[in-house]
């Protein structure tokens, strides 16, 4: 029997009566991360994963009616066995693991297989079906070591400071942002942050993830010589905004998993593109599914097509969900 | 390469001039002479012939990568560029080659040309395997001939005399032809480009052209040409013929002939060859290369369309049929040289009034002089302008009476601009969408566009595609038409999606033909989209009536 289906409001689950992720208010729902096309507000009930809970309260409101359980942690209901499982996406970031009646089914949500210290690594967990994600689902995404980004990343701010430049690096404010903090070598200069990044930081450190020091950007004057030295990170839609006129002359950059495309770090009109990505590139989503054992793979949002086919030539019995997840953070730059 | 492929990320990497300049006066300064010359030749434009068949590297890559056929095609269409997917689904290579770019294009990837399939399967993957991947797709690009970066020739030549501490216009002068296939780069080339001033300069030029100079485009409405160009009466006014931009260059008792991409065309217009024995030595003439009709009457429009010359262009051989059917003349309408002396630091007028006589002079069939047009007021110019289509020109050339012979793009010299009408419009369908490359790879911006074959209220009529455009939409804009695209798409065929008729678009271009290669039976240049007509219902779209009324 299939555990999970694709339903108008969402991923639901029949046998346990509720919706994973739904994009149309229902009345329970289990959340997998805490991006905005995957947490809706409007449900009435909501499960995640504990270290999750800061999050999703920031991002939907404190007044929720939010149920936690501990990564590992089992729940009974209607005879389905559920448990979260780490994604590695982002910090309270899980897979879904649904038992019932001996069948496992593992709904992924996002996920990333490269431990980067900010959030509980990806954790393979074996099942029948595995409901995987395909946001960079062409062999052409495959990321350098985070590391030989990172060194990137300073020595491009360091270059900066020392040519007298504000370095603006764009990127997701939930998860890529965090990650970049905690990556970075805190000692080349200030580092500023926009009003979007500052209250995921604050949960970010609550959870116990060790950031550096970051201040608030509206907080300096305009010609405050400290802006040269300083590495600033905003949102995307601060990008080219009057926002950023304040900076005087800065350099420019986006992180994200779609600058390991020329065509894609052009188009967004800045001075450099890092490859960073919160998901698994093309080798990473082959791993997963094979740590898995799963003989069947359900295929969501990104490159459904390639990789159904790819898997169905694999031997794995692989097909579509259609969803409408990929709405926000940087599954839907360029829907290849 | 390594030292050059740095050089290509820092210049992709950054929309400032300057930035670019810094890079690469930065490059050059430390180049040897060797790397440095073939450096000059890619980043001014330069670009041997395919070293490589496009399949042979396809089949190479698909073995390489381990990869199905299809999943690296639909690799190359998310990424639109063959070389950069190549090198994105290669294998990560473990080795950096130290060699030099001159090394490698010379010992390495220009002899693979004309070798044997074989022989160039066992090469590639061994050259391959020494790449980083940034060297990777920089030598993949320079394989596919697909290099480009945003530089334009003229800031090559502005780095190269900043470095050498020259005149601009001089090291442009020196660059001319250096692009030209006839040309191939080597130190002594490079080091002539940054050599300092000698006082034969002049005469040790051989058959180099000068760099041309180009107009600006016109869009002010008449109203305001007299605030914006000042009295009529300061202004030059000719028709802008459209044709082939060339100089002829007569010297040492030889004729060159080349094109505004400064290429050597000499023996595609044998026609013109005839100058060679009535021109005297040290004469450069800047003029248009036109289809003339042969036994032509005065009364007749003797000028041809461009479709023809093109035709032209596109043969291996000029058969005797073909030179007769399409010949050509030059349309003269600048001097800058005679008896051996530079003249384009002398005014216009100055010029034109020597062209004149010189063509006087020295008559013969194919040389005509472009005629001057006369105006009172430039109410009266616009007014002989609406018979551009007629005439078969693309509208008028105004050239400031005092202007010197600038170089390229360039203002302060004097100016000139070209002041052409406005493009055909109709009112047409998207029917197909294709993705797009470079900047647009992964979003379908590519598009053709159909019209009616039938009246509004006529039943069962249908579209018919008649033309292909890619340019005019914003960013934005083309975002939007993608995810429309994606929504309305009916079938997939390879590439293309066909989609439900939703968009009407208003679409522009220059001229329109007859065509046996084209459903609708037209074909139409330059087209392009002028605007996303979001008030017209796909009904209101235009018919092939429309385009045929603009065919006379």
């Amino acid at each position: 029997m299939d555990l999970v289906i694709a339903r108008p409001e969402g991923l639901y689950c029949p046998p346990g009566d509720f919706y994973i992720d739904p994009w149309r208010p229902v009345d329970r729902a289990v959340i997998t991360h805490g991006h905005g096309d995957h947490s809706r507000s409007g449900n009435n009930h909501y499960l995640t994963a504990a270290p999750g809970a800061g999050i999703l309260r920031s991002r939907l409101g404190q007044h929720i009616n939010l149920q936690t359980l501990p990564y590992g942690g089992r729940l009974e209901h209607h005879g389905v066995s559920l448990s979260f499982h780490p994604a590695g996406h982002v910090l309270g970031s899980a897979q879904v693991r649904l038992e019932y009646q001996g069948e496992v089914w593992v709904a992924s949500g996002d996920y990333k297989v490269e431990p980067d210290g900010t959030c509980a690594p990806f954790e393979p967990v074996r099942c029948h079906t595995f409901i995987t994600e395909s946001t960079f689902g062409l062999p052409i995404y495959r990321w350098p070591p985070q590391a030989v980004i990172f060194a990137e990343i300073n020595q491009w701010w360091r270059a900066n400071r020392e040519q007298g430049k504000a370095s603006v690096l764009v990127c997701y404010a939930f998860g890529k942002a965090q990650r970049i903090l905690y990556g970075l070598d805190a000692s080349i200069g200030p580092i500023l942050v926009h009003g979007a990044v500052e209250p995921l930081n604050r949960v970010y450190r609550e959870a116990g993830v060790a950031l550096p020091e970051t201040h608030y950007a509206g907080d300096f004057a305009r010609n405050d010589p400290l802006l040269r030295e300083a590495l600033i990170m905003a949102p995307p839609s601060a990008g080219g905004s009057s926002w950023m006129k304040r900076f005087g002359e800065y350099s420019d950059a986006f992180a994200s998993g779609w600058m390991r495309l020329r065509g894609t770090r052009r188009r967004r009109g800045v001075d450099r593109g890092f490859v960073l990505s919160d998901h698994a590139d093309w080798p990473g989503l082959l791993w997963a599914i094979a740590q898995t054992g799963a003989e069947r793979v359900m295929v969501t949002h990104g490159s459904v097509n390639v990789l159904v086919r790819y898997l169905s030539e694999q031997g794995l019995d692989a097909r579509a969900f259609v969803t409408e997840y990929g709405e926000e953070d940087d599954t839907r730059e360029v829907q290849p | 390469m390594k030292a050059f492929a740095e050089l290509y990320l820092r210049l992709d990497g950054t929309t400032s001039s300057n930035a670019k300049l810094l890079a690469l006066r930065e490059y050059f300064s430390q180049a040897p002479a060797q790397d440095a010359a073939w450096a000059v030749y890619f980043l001014a434009g330069g670009r041997p012939r395919q070293l490589v068949p496009t399949r042979l590297l396809r089949e190479l890559a698909i073995e390489l990568s381990g990869l199905p056929d299809w999943l690296f095609e639909e690799s190359y269409q998310s990424v639109g560029d063959l070389a950069e997917t190549i090198s994105l689904l290669l294998p990560d290579s473990a080795h950096a080659s130290d060699q030099g770019l001159a090394e490698w294009i010379e010992q390495h990837l220009l002899p693979l040309r004309g070798q044997p399939q074989e022989e160039v399967r066992a090469r590639l993957p061994v050259l391959w395997a020494q790449l980083d991947r940034q060297s990777l797709m920089l030598c993949l690009k320079l394989i596919t001939g697909s290099f480009r970066v945003g530089v334009s020739k003229l800031l090559v030549t502005r780095a190269l005399a900043q470095l050498a501490d020259l005149d601009a216009k001089r090291v442009a002068q020196r660059m001319v032809g250096y692009t030209d296939l006839s040309h191939k780069p080597s130190p002594a080339s490079y080091l002539k480009l940054i050599a300092a001033e000698s006082a034969d300069e002049h005469s040790q030029r051989g058959g180099q052209p000068y760099p041309f100079f180009l107009a600006h485009a016109l869009q002010a409405p008449t109203e305001q040409f007299d605030a914006l160009l000042g009295p009529v009466s300061d202004w030059q006014a000719e028709w802008k013929w459209d044709g082939i931009r060339a100089q002829v260059v007569k010297r040492e008792g030889q004729l060159w002939i080349w094109s505004r991409g400064e290429e050597l065309v000499t023996d595609r217009f044998p026609e013109l060859h005839s100058l060679a024995s009535s021109l005297p030595d040290g004469t450069v003439l800047d003029g248009e290369i036109l289809v003339w009709k042969p036994g032509a009457s005065s009364e007749d429009v003797a000028v041809q369309p461009f479709a023809l010359l093109q035709q032209r262009l596109g043969r291996k051989t000029l058969g005797k049929k073909l030179l007769g059917d399409a010949p050509v003349v030059l349309q003269a309408y600048d001097l800058l040289e005679w008896q051996d002396h530079d003249w384009r630091s002398r005014p216009q007028h100055e010029r034109r009034a020597q062209l004149e006589r010189v063509v006087a002079e020295y008559p013969q069939a194919p040389l005509l002089l472009s005629p001057l047009l006369t105006g009172d007021s430039w109410a009266d110019l616009a007014e002989q302008r609406e018979q551009s289509r007629n005439l078969g020109v693309e509208g008028l050339m105004l050239k400031q009476r005092d202007a010197l012979y600038g170089v390229g793009r360039t203002k302060d010299m004097g100016q000139w601009w070209k002041w052409k009408i406005d493009p055909f419009s109709v009112d047409a369908v998207l029917i197909y969408a294709q993705r797009g490359h470079g900047r647009r790879a992964s979003l379908y911006s590519d598009y053709t566009f159909a019209v009616w074959d039938a009246p509004a209220g006529t039943p069962g009529r249908a579209l018919v595609p008649f033309a292909k455009a890619y340019s005019g939409l914003s960013d934005e804009e083309m975002r939007k038409v993608d995810a429309i695209v994606r929504k309305t798409t009916v079938e997939t065929f390879g590439p293309v999606r066909s989609v439900t008729p939703t968009l009407v678009f208003e679409l522009g271009f220059e001229g329109i033909a007859l065509s046996k290669r084209h459903k609708s039976g037209i074909a139409v240049r330059f087209p392009r989209m002028l605007r996303w007509r979001l008030d017209k219902p796909v009904e209101e779209a235009d018919d092939l009536a429309t385009l045929q009324a603009l065919l006379s």
